[in-house]
């Protein structure tokens, strides 16, 4: 390791030399053990699932639940009312299980397409990085070795040192302050009293196709406690770079903060992620006590498939937040750019009175991608609030719905909502569809909508142009103002991440 | 020199196109202020959109040339690296987009065009302030998203205002002085007044002779039938603002 390295401000000498270690360890030993990939064979049947929870080292009462899933799901049809339209999933056709790899999904650099290469490029992202991140054979070595210092690239070294480096210095500080923050596989074997208790809480086992899917085979995900009274001293986040390979296609993640406390969770990645599954159907589950307040961001940028849209990740997610506890407080805020297809309703219940739910969003289609993305406000509490703000985009031929629903239950007095939907089309092949349902089952509910469709304007397009603005960066401009409320509500550093990510995603999509 | 040669334009699509410059001559050397006037609907703003670069007009003859520049064959974008600054007479709203931020990014961008280093932040916000308090234009109103909400006048005053930012070799004010309160206009002119210098010049659209007051023009010319059908001094105007258009149109009809 050179000394030259720059470390990131705030750092002590200690976190320094610990991270040093890390990493030694991490790719000495661990490239050449991980590399052997374990299959469960293709399908999915009560053995596949058994397999599963066998490699994981799990008790027998998370076998059982993953089973009584499977029992359920068996008997379950996929949904096909969202607007979305999209190849048949054969799901026996499916590796529900493959042991972490590391192996290369390209031989060389060289056979990575030149637009995805472009496409970090424009992103900013070294170019080792990006072998890592895409599956280049060999780029663990490189990566490793570009740590050595041995190699010229100081930009690599710098971006790879950071993420590894933040993540020792999180870890001692979360132990410090009492927050959990482990895989789930790790917390079902060391906190499983926290996991039997509160997973399958806020999404039921059975609670629809792909999340009773997910159930029964999730992989792996991310486990955040954060006990009464704390706020967690940094935003959580999964955004280390050089490990997003392993997020794998059945993500769970389960989220619990307790009386008081307070953490804010960013999940993603600016980065194209490519993955030979086609199918991801991850589950969110978020519990808020009394008091507590979560903040949960999410930047997504899978691979939208070619310009036909082959080949695209079909993204099927369940994220759901429960206001258990009384003035407790979740927030979603959500950018959305990539995938073929997205399916995904970031929810609210707001069980505890005077609770709070927000979600911000950010959907953006381009060439043949279609989402179909909302949320749902559940008032059940006392006096409890929720705010929507969608803003969607849709260029070239894609299709873009926000679908929401804000539901008021009988005892919800005082119930309140607002929600505002914008769409922002660019050029006349997309389309933007609104659908919102209300159900109010009380007349003290006070909800308020407002929604608008604009298309991206020649008037406003030449103002900014005649100003010296190119054409794509005009485009850019006028988009980022039209987003502007919702990215507000991003961390700052995933704002500055997410607003280059809106430029490329858009980059032809006028002219 | 911006030198326009028998230029000639349409606008609109097959069934409603219609000419509107018809064989338009014009040079406005450089150092030089220049006003052009004419009745509603003469072709005025057609002409300000032909020199940016809107689309939507379709040139059917003669040249346009800034600097023995073909200023016809250039990108919007690439005018106004040039030097080409278009004050509009309806300026748009983007909403979102804070002054400040729209201003850099644009004074940037065509810093960027022209291989010049890019302004510094402490830099442009001290110009921004200077030019601010000669427009009256308080530092809230340039955090405000562009010209969403603004009056009508505070839109105009925001057009000079990046005017002056720009500093542009050539500028167009269309329309510039309506809208504007008394004293709005002698602040608008004297902003005006102070980007005059040898290198640049001006083409100032008005109905009204009460800006060219404040503005001493070196020419005035009258656009009508898609031409200039006269030229003059600044006495030009007063005779104008007397007479009206109708007995010039008589003269050349
Ligand atoms: N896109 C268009 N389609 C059809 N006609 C157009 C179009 N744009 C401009 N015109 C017509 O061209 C003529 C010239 O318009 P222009 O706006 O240039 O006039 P002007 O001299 O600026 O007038 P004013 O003093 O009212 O601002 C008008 O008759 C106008 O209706
Ligand atoms: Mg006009």
């Amino acid at each position: 390791m050179a000394d030259d390295v720059k470390v990131k401000e705030g750092i002590d000498a200690d976190t320094v030399a610990a991270a040093k270690a890390l990493q030694s360890e991490n790719y000495s030993a661990g490239f050449k053990t991980d590399i052997e990939t374990e299959y469960a064979p293709k399908g999915l049947n009560e053995e596949v699932i058994a397999f599963i929870s066998q490699k994981k080292g799990e008790p027998q009462w998370m076998l059982d639940w993953r089973l009584k899933a499977f029992e359920r799901w068996q008997n379950m049809t996929e949904p096909g009312w969202a607007k979305v339209q999209y190849e048949k999933i054969d799901y026996q056709d499916i590796y529900y299980y493959a042991a972490p790899k590391r192996g290369a999904k390209y031989e060389s650099i060289d056979d990575v397409p030149q637009e995805i290469l472009d496409t970090y490029e424009k992103l900013g992202i070294p170019l080792r990085e990006a072998e890592v991140l895409l599956g280049v054979e060999g780029a663990d070595e490189t990566a490793a070795e570009a740590r050595t210092g041995e190699s010229g690239s100081k930009v690599a070294v710098d971006a790879v040192f950071d993420s590894v480096s933040v993540a020792t210095t999180f870890r001692k500080e979360l132990e410090k302050a009492g927050v959990i923050f482990m895989s789930i596989s790790e917390a079902i074997r060391e906190h499983p009293e926290l996991v039997q208790k509160y997973l399958g809480s806020v999404v039921p086992r059975s609670d629809n196709f792909f999340a009773t899917l997910n159930s029964a085979v999730f992989s792996d995900g991310t486990f955040v406690y954060v006990p009464e009274g704390v706020r967690c001293p940094m935003e959580l986040s999964t955004y280390f770079r050089m490990n997003a390979e392993n997020t794998g296609q059945f993500e769970r993640t389960l989220i619990i903060a307790d009386k008081g406390a307070y953490v804010s969770y960013l999940e993603g990645c600016t980065a194209p992620m490519r993955d030979e599954n086609q199918l991801h159907a991850a589950v969110v589950e978020l519990v808020a006590l009394e008091d507590a307040e979560i903040k949960y961001s999410t930047v997504q940028n899978w691979w939208p498939g070619d310009e036909n849209g082959k080949g695209g990740i079909y993204n099927f997610v369940t994220k759901r937040g429960d206001c258990r506890g009384a003035r407790s407080k979740i927030s979603w805020t959500q950018v959305e750019t990539g995938s073929a297809v997205t399916w995904k309703y970031p929810s609210c219940i707001l069980r505890g009175d005077d609770s709070t739910g927000e979600f911000y969003s950010i959907a953006v289609t381009n060439g043949r991608q279609m989402a179909d993305t909302g949320t749902k406000m559940i008032h059940l509490g006392k006096n409890t609030r929720s705010r929507i703000i969608s803003k969607g985009i849709s260029a070239g031929r894609s299709d873009n719905t926000y679908r929401g629903l804000v539901s008021v239950h009988k005892k919800s007095e005082k119930a309140r909502n607002f929600t505002q939907c914008d769409s922002l089309l660019i050029g006349g092949d997309c389309g933007a569809h609104t659908v919102p349902y209300v159900e109010a089952k009380r007349a003290d509910a006070q909800l308020e909508h407002e929604a608008t469709t604009t298309k991206l304007s020649e008037d406003q397009l030449f103002y900014v142009r005649q100003r010296g603005l190119g054409e794509e960066e005009a485009v850019a401009l006028l988009v980022n103002g039209f987003v502007r409320d919702v990215m507000q509500h991003l961390p700052m550093e995933f704002a500055v991440e997410a607003q280059k990510l809106l430029e490329v995603s858009l980059e032809g999509s006028v002219g | 020199m911006l030198k326009l040669d028998n230029l000639s334009a349409r606008v609109g699509e097959e069934e409603s196109e219609k000419t509107i410059l018809n064989g338009l001559s014009l040079e406005v050397p450089a150092g030089e202020v220049h006003a052009i006037m004419g009745p509603n609907g003469a072709g005025k703003s057609t002409l300000a959109y032909l020199l940016t670069g809107r689309e939507g007009y379709e040139v059917t003859g003669g040249t346009a040339t800034l600097d023995g520049k073909d200023l016809l064959a250039m990108e919007p974008e690439d005018r106004a690296a040039h030097g080409v600054f278009l004050s509009f007479q309806y300026p748009v709203e983007i909403p979102g987009v804070p002054v400040m931020t729209f201003v850099r990014t644009a004074m940037n961008a065509q810093r960027k065009a022209r291989g010049e280093e890019e302004m510094s932040a402490p830099e442009f916000i001290k110009k921004a302030r200077e030019i601010g308090g000669i427009l009256n234009i308080d530092a809230e109103m340039l955090k405000r998203p562009v010209n969403v909400g603004f009056s009508g006048g505070e839109k105009k005053r925001l057009e000079i205002f990046q005017m002056m930012m720009m500093e542009p070799r050539f500028s167009i004010l269309d329309e510039t002085d309506s809208g504007l309160d008394i004293d709005a206009l002698k602040t608008v002119a004297n902003g005006v007044n102070a980007l005059r210098s040898p290198e640049r010049s001006m083409l100032v659209i008005t109905h009204y002779q009460r800006l060219l007051d404040h503005i001493r023009p070196d020419k005035v010319h009258v656009l009508a039938k898609g031409r200039i059908i006269k030229s003059g001094g600044p006495e030009l105007a007063e005779q104008l603002e007397r007479d009206g258009y109708d007995g010039i149109l008589g003269e050349v009809a």
